[in-house]
């Protein structure tokens, strides 16, 4: 017991950039750990024997195991080990709610400060990049079987790159004209720089990935029509990608978005430079963002980057209650974002032109808890009141586009229309078609898609090895 | 006058180009925006750091879409503001069915406008696309030669049109929306209807698909508002007397400029007569994933790139359709005058 290393309980803080100039730039607002950061934050690390935290991860990353290397010095070898289970640790670092997966379980939250393992996944993810030590692991003998994946986002790229180490032959149909989903469409540059996500989809091409743009599945060629063309299995990552609206009286307004076209005109079609870039965007002077998630806080924050004077979060519960990880309400908050809380919207008004200009919203106060779990708000009865905004971006949700599943023969889907398939392996009620991500499950989370992504690529490695034995 | 200048059926584009349409017109909203020159400091700072990512002028590259595509084959002037273009897109052509519409993009940094598919040549492997030159994007499309190649052409996009027996059909058409409704007239003449098509636009030199629309069709009435060809009013004028004086009419299929289709379903709305319209709102994805085209039909909120285009037009509401069209005006106007600034320089 001599030897048993002093807590360390604080945790090594990540240079930021200052609010008040990041307000105004699209630039990344974490910056990142230095070597010395990275190693110090690692050496809090104990190592533990029975590791909590990996348990707590999607994708069982050996935490302990690539954490151990950064205390060695070796951060590439660190990547490497990341690598083994999850192609994209640079992106995972980044936008993983990591306090609620592996650092919830992590020992030393219970006395003081997780280790930051995302910010030290980031570190060797950032440092193998920059050192050009990214290695192109060798791909098994070809199998000769061919699986078309549905959408180039989190799912539909670990299964990618999962099958093609494997051996298999591997074509990714991605309906928009850049790969990566809502990482490149949802997910803003501040939090996400593209490049990044450009550098993990250039390793899933470079181990063999065959990627066609702009095919959108169920209209340019149909599941059916894959599989009677040589494909012998497909894999569905096609998302959450329907934006839910509040269907309340005037959201037909000009100047209300759904916070999905907001963040695609702005990301994927980078409105934010027109008119260089072609597409144009609407930029209110006092924005109000409907809805306390990850997609709200990403919103408010590329609206206030827009040049919005007064952006203001409407939630209908309390900040406990916010679906939005803990550290991007902090920087939406230090960056100057106004919280109404507890209230929700009731009706939008527009002016003559069919603008909006105003909304007006109700005060809730919490009841008891629903079948979330979480308390019900109940409106305040007579609490009514008329925000002053010229812009309403709608973040309430997603739901299941139903273009793919409407056009495939065979395959069963849930009241919502999300696809039925087994969490465990992806099989899908149709032979040879596989589903996960945010199709199966409703929007969750990067990683959440990822680890489905994994687990299905082995099912259908199975499947396509049972099929040439058979 | 909107209403006149609608049926004068300037156009048909169906994208945010679309807005250019009713610039003219529409008194421009107040709106205060961000002011330009903080955007393009924006901009600016972006550059420094980032560089440019442009080599050269903008130009369409071949990229990795489905294979060596989007060549423009063919391309064709029929009228001063109206190009046909023929583009090779193999998958899209041999899928793609009358009223469905493709979505086009022309380089790295451009706009993604929804166009509708005007005929296809499935041995060919060619799509027919015709366009009216109605905003910055549209106008550079013109500028295009023959060989060249569009960066992103996705599709068939869209519901068919519900094609059937129906009996009497009369498709309207109105400027751009004449190469629209032709490739519904072919269906619904092939499916065995009676098919009585009524053509419109501003001016003789306007009027596009004459010849195709007359083939398709078992009559054929043009009008032009100047009167400098066919009959001297509006598509309205000829379909109310068809309305009047011929047998019943079981089907109307109206295309053309949101305040044209508004005058047909006014119309038609009085004999109880069925009509289909085609919506042209803006867009982004075209897949269903933003709802920038939503359109009230019935009261309900409708997203016009995976539930339509085609609605029923007597529970479309216009009003909304048209002030939707216009959000984008000042951007219009702006994209517009960039282009006309370096078209000068050069």
């Amino acid at each position: 017991m001599a030897e048993k290393k002093k807590l360390n309980l604080k945790r090594e803080p990540i240079p930021r950039q200052d609010p008040h100039l990041r307000a105004h730039n699209f630039d990344e607002v974490a910056l990142g750990y230095s070597v010395d950061q990275a190693k110090r934050e690692a050496d809090r690390c104990l190592g533990c024997k029975k590791p909590r935290c990996v348990a707590g991860c999607p994708v069982e990353v050996d935490i302990p195991g690539f954490i151990g290397r950064i205390q060695e010095g070796d951060f590439i070898g660190g990547a490497r080990v990341i690598k083994e289970t999850n192609s994209l640790p640079a992106i995972c670092g980044r936008v993983c709610p990591q306090e609620d997966q592996c650092e919830k379980l992590c020992i030393l939250a219970k006395k003081g400060a997780a280790v930051a393992i995302g910010r030290l996944e980031r570190f060797v993810a950032d440092y193998e990049a920059q050192h050009q030590a990214v290695e192109i692991p060798p791909r098994a003998p070809s199998t000769g079987k061919k699986v078309a994946v549905v959408g180039a986002g989190p799912a539909g790229l670990t299964v990618a790159g999962d099958l093609a180490k494997l051996g298999h032959g591997v074509t990714i149909f991605e309906a928009l004209h850049e790969p990566g989903g809502v990482l490149i469409y949802g997910i803003p540059e501040f939090r996400l720089p593209k490049v990044i996500v450009k550098r993990e989809v250039d390793y899933i091409t470079s181990l063999g990935v065959e990627l066609k743009l702009s095919f959108v599945v169920g209209q340019t060629q149909t599941v059916d029509e894959f599989l009677n063309s040589g494909y012998d299995a497909v894999f569905l990552g096609n998302g959450a990608g329907l934006p839910y609206f509040m269907n309340i009286p005037g959201e037909n307004y000009n100047g209300v978005y759904s916070a999905n076209e907001f963040l695609t005109r702005s990301n994927l079609m980078k409105a934010f430079q027109f008119p260089e870039y072609d597409t144009p965007i609407k930029m209110g002077r006092r924005v109000a963002v409907v809805g306390g998630g990850n997609v709200a806080m990403d919103s408010l924050r590329t609206a206030l980057r827009l040049g919005a004077e007064k952006v203001t979060c409407v939630y209908r519960r309390s900040r406990a209650e916010m679906p939005a990880r803990e550290e991007e309400i902090e920087n939406a908050e230090e960056e100057g974002i106004e919280f109404k809380l507890l209230t929700n919207p009731i009706s939008i008004q527009g002016n003559e032109q069919g603008w909006v200009k105003g909304m007006e919203c109700v005060r809730m106060e919490l009841g008891s808890p629903d079948e979330s779990g979480r308390r019900r708000p109940v409106p305040i009865k007579g609490s009514e009141f008329v925000m002053d905004v010229d812009q309403v971006i709608v973040a309430i949700g997603q739901g299941a586009n139903p273009l793919v599943a409407a056009t495939t023969s065979g395959l069963e889907t849930n009241k919502w229309g999300y696809i039925v398939a087994d969490p465990l392996t992806g099989v899908t009620s149709k032979e040879g078609v596989y589903a996960g991500g945010d199709i199966v499950t409703g929007a969750a989370t990067v990683i959440l898609a990822m680890g489905a992504g994994r687990n299905t690529a082995r099912a259908i490695d199975v499947y396509l090895r049972g099929k040439r034995s058979a | 006058m909107p209403f006149l200048l609608g049926v004068s059926a300037t156009g048909w584009a169906g994208t945010s180009d679309f807005t250019g349409i009713l610039g003219c017109v529409q008194e421009q909203q107040q709106r205060e925006f961000l002011s330009w020159p903080y955007l393009l400091s924006v901009r600016r700072e972006y550059l420094m750091k980032n560089g440019d990512g442009r080599k050269g002028e903008r130009t369409p590259l071949e990229r990795n879409g489905h294979g060596p595509l989007n060549e423009i084959v063919l391309m064709r002037s029929l009228s001063p503001e109206i190009k046909l273009y023929k583009v090779k897109s193999p998958l899209i052509a041999k899928k793609r069915k009358a009223g469905q519409f493709v979505v086009v993009r022309l380089d790295e940094r451009g706009e993604r406008i929804p166009l509708t598919i005007a005929d296809s040549d499935p041995q060919g492997g060619t799509i027919t696309l015709v366009v009216q030159e109605v905003g910055a994007t549209t106008k550079r499309m013109g500028m295009l030669r023959e060989g060249d190649k569009l960066w992103d052409v996705v599709g068939p996009l869209g519901k068919p049109t519900e094609i059937e027996n129906f009996g009497r059909v009369v498709c309207v058409g109105g400027g751009v929306g004449n190469a629209v409704v032709y490739p519904i007239a072919q269906a619904m003449k092939a499916a065995g209807n009676r098919v009585i098509s009524i053509i419109g636009a501003r001016t003789k030199d306007l009027l596009v698909l004459e010849e195709e629309n007359r083939a398709v069709s078992d009559e054929l009435f043009v009008t032009t508002d100047d009167g400098s060809y066919g009959r001297h009013g509006f598509v309205t004028d000829e379909l109310a007397k068809v309305l009047q004086d011929g047998p019943r009419v079981d089907l109307v299929v109206a295309i053309g400029p949101a305040i044209m289709m508004k005058a047909v379903c006014d119309l038609t709305k009085n004999y109880h007569i069925p009509t289909v319209v085609s919506l042209n709102s803006i867009m982004v994805d075209a897949t269903g994933m933003c709802g920038a085209c939503r359109v009230e039909v019935g009261g309900k909120t409708k997203f016009v790139c995976v539930d339509g285009p085609e609605f029923d037009g007597h529970q479309v509401d216009f009003d909304l359709l048209m002030a939707r069209l216009r959000m984008y005006l000042p951007e219009e106007q702006q994209a517009m005058e960039v282009l006309e600034q370096k078209a000068e320089a050069r």
